[in-house]
């Protein structure tokens, strides 16, 4: 359950503006890889390419391939809706449905679909996702409650219990932890490294400690200045990245000498 | 590295205000508790000293009293506590003069519509009966002779609820439609622009005006002169519409970007995501919304006297002949009584009527605040 990214040459653009340029990379199956840099450097937007969030913005578009297991991802013939069930995704702030039960939280990838399945299926699919969301002994005992009353930290392992349930192929995370406090997030990076046996997980941080705990790859990306398009310095296993970068804005950055 | 903004201030880096030189804060005394209460006695001995001593008129014993209160409210707390608190005392003084002045019309119609309709309305007779075969010598005979009253709202009420119900089942579909169109596919398009700027002259069309295109539009369509339930329910839809586009715009522009995203994430289609993800979220802001559009509509007068007429029958077909409504009904009664020498029973019928609308009204937003809390998401 597992897929092998390779992106190349893509270009993406914000109306006519330029917001990343020339990427090229290789996303490893069951394997975390983190990106990294400065605000406004490109690295979300770049992470909602792969699973074609981008064009939901307005203006948004994209040039060049995303190629998942040799599928590119935007070929005309390929449906985005079709992309999203395989490519799921986190993101910066824990947005449960306010709407629904934890339980229709996690089943709601199948039931908002209008999956039909019957209630044993549907009770052991939730339980399987908030297992392997580690937050299944916090919440069993209130499936029927609201997910919106749960904690900053539970609602964002929601999310990715929402995410799994769905059984994507990759799971792209945008920020997962920036509105966390520190044990929230050791819970949900605990939760990375194990999600990582079974998927392909691809996580944006601001934290690059976060990044050197969590990641197998790291990229760095960098602006030349504001206006210009983001690009990516460099990309190499994280150990590399972090103890013997190849170049030196990358090496600026991580010891905080950047600008 | 930009230059930082240094306060110049006596002893480094102080961030009291009053340490920063040049800045004197305004002294602040502690009020005498007991300030307030006695100038609160003299206001309203002020009033009694004016309305029945100087048999001066109510309001404006009142007036004068108010404008005291607030001159010695100033001058008191700046004496004692200061030019701070005693501004903050005038401005609360103005602000709540100005509440009561606005609620003092609202007060004053409903005490006379109670007081005037109240009676008849709690009798079950006049919410059963129609004015069918009433006539001038019936109300002559009660208000001369004492006789029982007879004639009453029934057919008015049936028609108001049938007409409004139309009307809402018109411009529900096509408002709620509209408002999606505009925030989930139209974004900042042209169109959008053009379908925004004519909601905005819908909402400014004279009731009458949309009375007379409903008139006309059956003048063309099943020639002149025809009148019926269903041409006023046009009408009200005209005037309804826009209400409900503004009030579903804005109430789904306020469901967080983040849920749509979260459920396009999940690889629901994105008319999925509108129908089960958007529309249960702002349920209640768009069901409160439709139920004020429908209190708005639900008292005009002109454009169901031109569009629907006048009956003094029970008439339940919307598509067959003329009806009555609980405004026509009112100013039926109140222009043209129906015996011009015995006014009463008809004047009485007509406080009943209004008054009947104003507890529709209430109804109607007591239920939209009971389906807004109804339909909210949980919280816990």
């Amino acid at each position: 359950m597992s897929k092998r990214i390779d992106i190349n040459d893509l270009n993406i653009y914000y109306g006519s503006f330029h917001a990343v340029k020339d990427v090229s990379m290789v996303i490893e199956p069951k394997s975390v890889t983190a990106f990294i840099g400065p605000s406004g450097c490109g690295k979300s937007t770049f992470l909602r390419t792969l699973n074609r969030m981008h064009e939901v913005v307005p203006g948004g578009r994209v040039e060049g391939d995303v190629l998942m297991d040799g599928r590119n991802l935007y070929s005309r013939d390929v449906d985005p809706v079709d992309v999203r069930r395989e490519v799921g995704m986190v993101f910066q702030r824990p947005n449960p449905f306010p709407t629904m039960s934890i339980k229709e939280n996690v089943l709601a990838g199948l039931r908002l679909n209008s999956k039909r399945m019957s209630s044993s299926t549907a009770d052991e699919l939730c339980e399987r996702a908030l297992r392997g969301a580690n937050l299944w002994s916090e919440v069993k005992d209130r499936l029927d409650r609201p997910g919106s009353g749960l904690s900053g930290g539970q609602q964002q392992r929601l999310c990715i219990a929402r995410a799994i349930a769905v059984q994507p192929e990759v799971i792209l995370m945008d920020e997962p932890c920036s509105a966390l406090d520190p044990i929230s997030t050791l819970a949900v990076e605990d939760l990375i490294h194990e999600l990582k046996s079974d998927y392909t997980v691809v996580i944006v941080t601001h934290n690059m400690q976060q990044a050197a705990r969590v990641s197998d790859r790291t990229g760095f990306f960098n602006l030349e200045a504001t206006g210009k398009p983001g690009h990516l310095v460099e990309m190499d296993d994280t150990q590399r990245i972090f103890n013997n970068p190849g170049k030196k804005a990358t090496e600026d950055y991580i010891s905080g000498r950047f600008g | 590295m930009p230059t930082l903004h240094r306060l110049d201030t006596q002893e480094g880096l102080d961030h009291r205000i009053d340490h920063v030189r040049g800045v004197v804060p305004a002294p602040v005394r502690p009020a005498p508790r007991r300030l307030g209460a006695v100038l609160g006695a003299v206001a309203v001995a002020t009033v009694l000293l004016l309305w029945l001593g100087l048999d001066l008129h109510l309001g404006l014993a009142v007036t004068g009293a108010f404008l005291l209160y607030l001159a010695l409210t100033y001058v008191g707390f700046r004496v004692a506590a200061g030019a701070r608190v005693a501004t903050d005392r005038l401005m609360r003084g103005l602000l709540y003069g100005a509440f009561v002045v606005a609620l003092l019309p609202l007060c004053s119609l409903l005490w006379t519509v109670v007081t005037l309709g109240g009676a008849r309305v709690v009798n079950p007779d006049f919410l059963l009966q129609t004015m069918n075969g009433v006539t001038g010598l019936h109300d002559q005979a009660t208000q001369q002779q004492g006789q029982l009253f007879i004639g009453g709202a029934y057919h008015a009420i049936v028609g108001t609820l049938l007409i409004t119900g139309a009307a809402t089942l018109i411009s529900v579909p096509v408002g709620l439609l509209t408002a999606i169109y505009l925030v989930e596919y139209a974004g900042r398009s042209r169109l959008a622009h053009v379908i925004r700027f004519f909601v905005d002259v819908m909402t400014g069309i004279p009731s009458i005006v949309a009375g007379l295109f409903a008139f006309a539009l059956w003048a063309v369509v099943f020639g002149i002169g025809t009148k019926d339930g269903m041409a006023g329910a046009v009408a009200l839809s005209v005037l309804m519409i826009p209400t409900v586009v503004r009030n579903s715009e804005e109430m789904l522009r306020i469901v967080p970007n983040e849920l749509r995203e979260a459920s396009l994430a999940l690889g629901v289609p994105k008319w999925r995501t509108i129908v089960r993800v958007v529309l249960p979220t702002a349920a209640s802001g768009l069901a409160s919304g439709v139920t004020l559009a429908i209190a708005r509509v639900i008292g005009e007068t002109a454009p169901l006297l031109v569009a629907v007429g006048y009956a003094r029958a029970l008439n339940t077909n919307l598509l067959e002949g003329p009806m009555n409504t609980l405004a026509v009904y009112a100013y039926y009664m109140f222009t043209k009584p129906l015996s011009p020498a015995y006014r009463d029973p008809s004047i009485e019928r007509a406080w009943a009527a209004a008054l009947l609308l104003v507890l529709v009204v209430v109804a109607l937003n007591l239920s939209a605040r009971l389906i807004a809390r109804f339909f909210a998401p949980t919280k816990r």
